[in-house]
């Protein structure tokens, strides 16, 4: 859609940008709580030991960190330890079963691990209550239908009961009160009190240390402008002190070790408008154990995807550390804050538990923005602007002969950008760049590791049959993939296969 | 324990007899039964254990994992805690690799015949199916085996029921949906995503009658998708009238009128979102004023393209249109005939509603 636009010289009127911004916002605080309650916090909570929590003293432990009405009650945290004792005790254990429950890894007191469980189930009832915000102003949740080039679809009008009206910014400022204190009250105050047992992990699963962001959060309705919330940028090999202008044209994709051929070579790099995406599958044809990934043999679907020429990671961590290298300041207050509780320096973001603090942190820092982003459209509706979308670019009779595009997001997980090629009206290149892949790409020609494999060396597994930890650190990236990942240690030999949910 | 009910399970985990009975009815209405079926739900969820479910997924997105997240009556909690057993699920479930396979191969074997299977995601046939391998297995092979044993078998999402987008020409991995890999009966939820709320529903159809509920000729239940959108939709009194929105925020868009001209695909849609919309009811495409696209029919993505251009051959566009033009049309729909659309599109040429509109 971005990618159209800025091809096309498309200007989106102001409230499409600043739906966009809401929607992105509310998609941003979501999928992080998700993430951390119900795809990653059981890679640090023992369910199993929170059997033996005494509930008097997690409510006290509770209470101690966070005002939320239930954290003060002991029956409250009876009630969900009786609930959790009835499930085990049925023996039908379902998703929890084949669990490292009592892993050596497992750190937190049992009254932890309670307060934990009782708020993952919390959790699943927030979130389904708070998406309604996006279905209100997108029509449902998952896969939104109001995105248009040039625009959204849904109307606005203080007049009309089929439109957005001043009812819908009510209800829109409630959801983001209501988020806002499950994010301070339950997140926040979880997410430090589980670091807190576990700050060797500030030392681990650092990996390539070069960081991207295209920016998000558009002030101007200009496609790809830098007048943007927060902060693009590139920080090389953790170099705080320097940020580097993000240029598109850096970014490049090889196939050296990728199932893909390369009219001109797959270890030659090539920008996405001169992308090409041919299948070349060399893998097994039949069942296997363990891919060969020696030598130069191809052993991934994801291309080798590169910035400068460099591995680099994306996401929440990296979003964080270039707002806080910028002096963001509200990043910077709030990465001040999590650091100073959890007496670490800066250094200890480039790491497992940096990565999973800066998608707390960035949480938090977005549902505080939230109320901003619905007062903006409550505002330029006061104007008596009801514009959604421009259109003047609909018909292709008004393209030009060749155009080119880019559009630069910031999803949840990382860095997005599509590319886009239109020759005499039609689609000639399309390419994708996606996060969950700039993450997880393979080796190149060079030999460099991608961001998932490089934080996994130096690893310490206490089991190397049950590796926690490296489910920790591939976890802690929000990898949006169900595919074998292989784990190779210093000499390169294959210690295990991990299959990451 | 294992023979535990439902019921019993409910009400170790503190739920009221009264709340057992709300969700008992709001299944009922789902499903579209009369009231008097809500003793009898009661009644089999008091009685039966737990049936094991193993959720698979391919080619696919995980939206309709998020979506079973977003169900709320009963709730994703109450539906892994209390009505199923979950056993497997790779986004969810706690356990990764080799200790995720093994939750997999326990059930499958220990419970053969006795499990229900739901796949998320189409699955690649092109060159022996290795364009989708999961842990080590080729999705065709995983999706035989697991059928095989499967006492039912449901396919949610387009993906999944059809192939849905990477089926979408020009399909390069020549994916297709569960029915053509497995045959024999399996309950396409379609949609992109499935509305969580007709998932539940359906599993409670089985838990209660012990059978599959009547299913349409592409394998989706009547009761979610036994009617046309366009037909059930809020806006039609606006397309009977000749209503139309013209361009994304004009007076027409921002007064609710009929999405017809826009692309609207509810003419060949069938799906229960007027009725049951979703996010509890929140609101769906229609109504917050974007076209349906169809996302529920067999190849949406090929066949309900271009989104945005006016369908052709629609009966009874506009409330002037005469009983011969009415008749034509239906026809057309019917026999979905090339030839029968051009005469309906020259029939209603130039004294269709939108001129009508236009003058106003």
């Amino acid at each position: 859609m971005r990618a159209v636009e800025h091809a096309l010289g498309i200007i989106i009127p102001d409230n499409a940008r600043i739906l966009r911004n809401i929607i992105n916002a509310i998609q941003m605080v979501h999928d992080h709580v998700i993430h951390f309650y119900h795809l990653h916090a059981l890679d640090w909570v023992d369910i199993v030991s929170a059997l033996k929590a005494d509930p008097k003293k997690t409510a006290d432990l509770a209470s101690s960190i966070s005002d939320w009405p239930n954290n003060a009650s002991a029956s409250y945290f009876k009630a969900v330890a009786a609930k959790l004792k009835a499930f085990v005790d049925s023996g039908q254990l379902g998703i929890f079963s084949n669990g490292y429950w009592g892993h050596p890894a497992y750190k937190l007191p049992p009254e932890a691990n309670l307060m934990a469980v009782a708020h993952y189930l919390e959790a699943l009832d927030w979130q389904r209550d708070f998406i309604k915000a996006m279905a209100l102003i997108g029509a449902k949740n998952p896969h939104p239908q109001t995105y248009l080039v040039g625009g959204m679809a849904t109307p606005v009008d203080p007049n009309s009961q089929n439109a957005i009206n001043a009812g819908t910014i009510a209800q829109l400022n409630e959801y983001a009160r209501r988020a806002k204190e499950f994010v301070d009250k339950v997140y926040i105050p979880d997410l430090l009190a589980v670091a807190s047992f576990y700050k060797d992990w500030a030392a681990i699963g650092g990996g390539v240390g070069n960081y991207l962001s295209y920016g998000e959060f558009q002030k101007d309705n200009n496609p790809n402008t830098s007048n943007v919330w927060l902060p693009a940028g590139f920080i090389r090999g953790k170099n705080l002190s320097k940020i580097e202008p993000v240029d598109h044209k850096k970014v490049t994709e090889e196939v050296s070790r990728a199932w893909y051929k390369y009219t001109g070579g797959d270890s030659k790099p090539l920008h996405p408008w001169d992308g090409e995406t041919t299948p070349n599958y060399t893998g097994p044809k039949t069942s296997y154990k363990e891919l060969d990934t020696s030598g130069n043999n191809k052993y991934s679907w994801t291309k080798a995807i590169r910035y400068d020429g460099l591995p680099v990671e994306v996401g929440p961590l990296a979003r964080m550390v270039i707002a806080y290298a910028a002096g963001h300041k509200e990043v910077k207050d709030l990465v001040g804050y999590a650091l100073n509780k959890l007496g670490v320096g800066p250094e200890a973001l480039f790491s497992t538990l940096g990565r999973t603090a800066a998608r707390g942190i960035e949480t938090k820092l977005i549902a505080d923005k939230l109320p901003e982003f619905i007062g903006d459209l409550a505002n330029n509706i006061k104007k008596g602007d009801y514009r959604i979308a421009n259109t003047e670019k609909w018909d292709p009779a008004t393209w030009p002969a060749e155009a080119k595009g880019y559009g630069y997001h910031e999803a949840p997980r990382g860095s997005l950008c599509h590319w886009i090629v239109i020759k005499d009206k039609k689609i000639a290149n399309y390419q994708m760049v996606v996060p969950g892949g700039i993450n997880a790409s393979p080796r190149d020609a060079k030999g460099q590791l991608g961001p998932d494999e490089q934080a996994l060396i130096g690893t310490p597994i206490a089991k190397p049959d049950q590796p926690i930890e490296i489910i920790r650190t591939i976890h802690s990236f929000d990898p949006c993939m169900a595919c074998g990942i292989h784990l190779l240690d210093a000499e390169g030999k294959e210690i295990v296969q991990v299959k990451v949910r | 324990m294992s023979e535990e009910s439902i019921y019993e399970s409910l009400l170790r985990k503190g739920v009221s007899r009264r709340d057992f009975l709300k969700f008992c009815s709001t299944s009922a209405m789902i499903l579209g039964l009369s009231s008097s079926t809500v003793p009898k739900i009661a009644e089999a969820l008091e009685k039966k254990e737990r049936p094991s479910v193993v959720w698979l997924h391919f080619s696919e997105c995980t939206g309709d994992s998020e979506s079973v997240l977003r169900a709320s009556k009963p709730s994703i909690a109450q539906v892994i805690l209390d009505i199923v057993s979950l056993e497997y699920h790779e986004t969810i479930m706690a356990p990764s690799g080799h200790a995720a396979e093994k939750s997999l191969k326990d059930i499958i074997t220990k419970k053969k015949g006795k499990y229900i299977a739901v796949y998320e995601g189409a699955v690649p046939t092109a060159d022996g199916g290795v364009y989708c391998f999961i842990g080590g297995h080729k999705a065709i092979d995983i999706c035989k085996e697991v059928g095989s044993g499967a006492m039912a078998n449901i396919a949610v999402g387009n993906c999944a029921c059809f192939g849905g987008i990477p089926a979408a020409n020009p399909n390069p991995t020549k994916c297709v949906g569960i029915k053509d890999i497995l045959g024999g009966t399996v309950v396409n939820l379609a949609g992109c995503p499935m509305n969580a709320e007709n998932f539940t529903a359906v599993v409670v159809h089985f838990v209660t009658f012990g059978t599959l509920p009547a299913l349409d000729k592409h394998g989706r239940p009547l009761f979610a998708y036994g009617k046309c959108i366009h037909n059930n939709c809020e806006r039609r009194p606006h397309f009977d009238q000749g209503q139309f929105v013209r361009q994304w925020g004009d007076m027409g868009h921002r007064l609710g009128w009929c999405l017809y001209e826009m692309g609207c695909k509810g003419p060949m849609a069938y799906q229960n979102c007027p009725t049951i919309r979703w996010n509890e009811g929140t609101s769906w495409p229609v109504q917050a004023g974007h076209p349906c696209i169809a996302c529920a029919s067999p190849n949406n993505w090929d066949d309900a393209y271009p989104f945005y251009k006016r369908m052709e051959g629609v009966p009874g566009v506009g409330w002037q249109a005469n009983a011969d033009k009415v008749g034509l049309g239906i026809a057309a729909a019917t026999a979905a005939a090339v030839a029968a659309h051009g005469i309906i599109r020259a029939a209603t040429r130039g004294k269709g509603p939108s001129d009508k509109e236009e003058g106003h």
